[in-house]
């Protein structure tokens, strides 16, 4: 670049690869490579009844990255989504199997427990004014103890509640076309991204979203109740955690207490692997669902390959840094 | 001769914004050349490529007669380019010597710091520039001219035989402007060639020799700056006459008080303060910085709270918390710093104009509506002549003057009673100034109650209808609007301090 001037020349390459860089298309593009690549490896991966697993695997993992896209956006972090979505799991529990209520009070639970949480959260960094990482540190040491002691440290079975694993793995789709078997789980996942994506493009919650993010003092000083709008984000964010909580009760079978704890890690890299920024004010629902199947697809692909289960663990780690550093790339050129 | 900086033909282009069209530009030794014009004509994307933050998309630059292309603040310092930037870029926490010679720590030996010679280093320079300043001294806990100083400093220990001062007065007063002029005129002498920026007309006359007119991203005209008359400048700089009528004051003595405040108090910043504001009433506030005024404003709008002290509105007692319960109650504030403050820079300009008044484009259900924001923002794009590809362009892409205007449109659209604007054109220009001033008559007029703060005597005396002057935190007096009242009075306001001066107590204060 030093033997050019400054900018002198700008090439229809470099306006074409600024275009393509956008992290969104980037992360898309890398799914399509990912998924070509693993498919020239092995004849196995695309097969339809493997598809069908990377996508239930996506499922759990896909509705808490949704969760947390929406307080990323905000300028927030949230730890919690991991045990909070096993608080939930246990409480569902509790009121099925302890409690022995029909379905609709298990699912009511979940919402509900997932929204009270995610408004203690909200309600720590909003009015307390505590930094929304170590809020939710302490949100998710408070709900990992809490699933335990009221479990007893024992998993709670569903076996008393008929239809309770229907939830993520029952299949409406299959029912009428029987040759695409998607499950459930992975049907919710893509209601709650459309569902979610509505929320944060057409509604003021949305929007107060990006705001927070971008400038929040800006935001309070328009007369905005931000603490207010900021508190129902997290609680919001919190009922969507409820729903990955019934996912994993109902793949499961049970609610498993000791469950929960590095997915929020997960999920946090879902997000980030989809373009959302962790310093808030920009971000998608699409991105961080193509995030989530981008690692659903390499952790599977990997396995279809047999390559051992700790370098997975490695490749996830380097790409969540590749992923990171495109995304500065693309932003210090269009600084 | 030689020029110590010459560009020719320089282009510059942004996303939908053609910024630098062939703009010419040069610098002699010992000189300080002017660069003017309204915002959005360029001076600061021009300052910029020479000082390497961006690249030139055309065009060539010398430096003694020398083709170069710095491609970074690097590559300029190493050609003797130093800018001092229109914001600060201080680190708060750490000290003056460490702010001016950081990247250029003295070392011993295994990497340990050398903090006495990075003190005594320090010293020096700010000696040289004759500045009581103790090299210790944590940047946060000086004031805003004291860091600019700072600055200054730190651009000059780089020995720049070209340096940059973009807006370099617009937080000083009159006495710290005195003192950075003599500043310059040394650096004058020592053969510097400096460029200067500032939307003070009256500095030019100062200090400038020559003044270079950029409008519109292209180049105008360079002329004497001590012969030319101000008022050719201006026609220049905004390309037709511009008209300063005197205030017209009208009769609001009779009109019903919108807002009172009793004794409002907070710490040593707000003692005591009280006035009523009537309706279609323009009250200015004058006073040198850190008098007090913004902080009256910010506890009035809750976004500070109070000690002590009574809001009355609309002869009501309020009890505002916060600035959600003052728009509740019919208070808008436009805060000074428009872009921590005002302004939610990464967002669209649609969105910024329907940031406070969300309720009105949202259904019951929370969803909003689009197409409604969109003719809002489009109607008051027009009505307010912000200067915009279109709607939906990012407000950082907009210049100073479109941005504040973007921000008074977010609060005409609020539709407040009592609205509070805070150093309302700071860093616009001529052409935009007379136009937000014809805003706020026209607002008065329609029987708003409006409060203008200003560090600007002219433009508080050209506003107001009555001007309230304060200083070290208590309200001095209020005076008439128009022509009862000079400039010398309301300085005298501005610094009748409780206590009798002490010369030594701000160098005590220095060494804390």
């Amino acid at each position: 670049m030093t033997t050019i001037p400054a900018g002198v020349q700008k090439s229809a390459l470099s306006q074409l690869i600024a275009a393509f860089t956008h992290q969104k298309v980037l992360a898309f593009a890398s799914l399509i490579v990912l998924l070509i690549g693993f498919s020239i490896a092995s004849p196995n991966f695309m097969q339809t009844s493997n598809m069908i697993s990377i996508l239930q695997a996506t499922s759990v993992n896909g509705v808490l990255a949704i969760a947390v896209t929406l307080v990323i956006i905000t300028g927030g972090i949230d730890l919690s989504v991991g045990t909070m979505m096993t608080f939930c799991a246990v409480i569902t529990g509790v009121v099925l199997t302890y409690a022995g209520l029909p379905l609709i009070f298990g699912v009511a639970a979940a919402l509900l427990t997932g929204a009270l949480c995610g408004f203690c959260s909200g309600s720590f960094v909003a009015k307390m004014k505590i930094p929304p990482f170590i809020a939710t540190l302490g949100m998710m040491l408070i709900l990992k103890g809490l699933s335990l002691v009221i479990s007893g440290t024992r998993p709670i079975y569903f076996n008393d509640t008929p239809g309770f694993s229907e939830i993520s793995l029952g299949s409406v789709i299959g029912q009428v076309i029987p040759s695409v078997p998607i499950p459930n789980g992975v049907l919710i996942l893509f209601i709650v991204a459309a569902i979610t994506a509505y929320i944060l493009n057409r509604t003021v919650l949305g929007r107060y979203c990006f705001a927070l993010g971008s400038n929040e003092e800006s935001v309070r000083l328009s007369g905005v109740n931000t603490d207010r709008w900021k508190i129902a984000i997290y609680a919001l964010a919190g009922s969507i955690v409820g729903i990955a909580g019934l996912l994993i009760a109902s793949r499961l079978n049970s609610a498993q207490p000791a469950l929960g704890l590095g997915y929020e890690l997960e999920a946090i890299a879902a997000v980030v692997i989809g373009g959302t920024s962790l310093s808030g004010g920009r971000g998608s629902i699409l991105g961080s669902l193509i995030g989530a199947l981008i690692m659903a697809v390499l952790t599977n692909g990997l396995r279809v390959l047999s390559v051992a289960q700790e370098w997975q663990t490695v490749v996830t780690g380097a790409i969540i840094i590749l992923a990171v550093y495109a995304d500065m790339m693309r932003r210090q050129k269009a600084a | 001769m030689t020029f110590l900086v010459e560009m020719k033909g320089i282009e510059k282009r942004f996303p939908g914004v053609h910024a630098l069209r062939s703009v010419q530009f040069n610098l002699r030794a010992g000189e300080v050349h002017a660069l003017m014009g309204e915002n959005g004509a360029g001076k600061s994307t021009l300052m910029k490529i020479i000082s390497g933050i961006y690249g030139r998309d055309g065009g060539e630059m010398f430096v003694d007669g020398k083709p170069v292309a710095p491609d970074s603040p690097r590559a300029a310092q190493a050609l003797g380019i130093g800018i001092i930037h229109q914001e600060l870029s201080l680190m708060n926490d750490l000290t003056a010597a460490q702010n001016v010679l950081i990247g250029r720590e003295p070392r011993m030996r295994f990497g340990r710091l050398d903090e006495a010679a990075l003190n005594r280093k320090a010293a020096e320079i700010f000696a040289s520039l004759n500045l009581a300043m103790d090299p210790r001294t944590l940047v946060s806990t000086q004031t805003i001219a004291r860091q600019q100083l700072i600055e200054i400093a730190k651009a000059l220990s780089y020995n720049p035989r070209v340096l940059i001062m973009d807006e370099p007065t617009a937080a000083l007063n009159d006495v710290e402007i005195s003192e950075l002029f003599t500043v310059i005129k040394k650096l004058k002498a020592d053969g510097v060639g400096i460029v200067y920026i500032s939307h003070r007309m009256d500095e030019i006359k100062r200090i400038a020799d020559r003044v270079t007119i950029l409008r519109d991203g292209a180049y105008i005209d360079t002329l004497d700056a001590t012969t030319t008359p101000l008022a050719t400048i201006i026609q220049l700089m905004v390309g037709r006459e511009v008209t300063q009528n005197a205030a017209v004051i009208p009769d609001t003595s009779q009109n019903p008080v919108a807002l009172e405040v009793r004794n409002l108090s907070r710490g040593k910043a707000v003692r005591n303060v009280s006035f009523d504001l009537r309706k279609g009433e323009i009250l200015g506030f004058a006073g040198l910085m850190g008098a007090g005024r913004t902080e009256v404003a910010r506890i009035i709008f809750g976004a500070d709270p109070r000690d002590a002290g009574e809001i009355l509105v609309g002869g009501q007692p309020v009890d505002i918390r916060s600035p959600y319960e003052a728009v509740l109650s019919g208070i808008g504030y436009l805060s000074e710093d428009r872009k921590h403050f005002g302004l939610a820079v990464d967002m669209s300009v649609r969105a910024n104009i329907a940031m406070a008044n969300m309720a009105r484009f949202t259904s019951p259900l929370g969803v909003l509506n689009e197409a409604g924001m969109k003719q809002t923002a489009v109607e008051y794009i027009d009505r307010l002549g912000i200067r915009t590809p279109s709607d939906m362009q990012d407000v950082r892409l907009l210049s100073g003057g479109n941005q504040q205007k973007v921000v008074i449109a977010k609060w005409l659209l609020r539709d407040c009673d009592v609205l509070i604007f805070d150093e309302p054109t700071r860093g616009i220009d001529v052409g935009a100034k007379s136009e937000i001033y014809a805003l706020l008559e026209d607002l008065a007029a329609q029987g708003r109650a409006i409060i203008v703060i200003s560090s600007e005597m002219p433009e508080v005396m050209r506003l107001s209808h009555r001007i309230a002057v304060m200083c070290e935190g208590r309200l001095t007096g209020i005076l008439p609007g128009g022509a009862a009242t000079t400039q010398e009075q309301i300085m005298k306001l501005a610094t009748q301090r409780e206590t009798a001066p002490t010369p030594t107590k701000t160098n005590a204060e220095d060494r804390v």
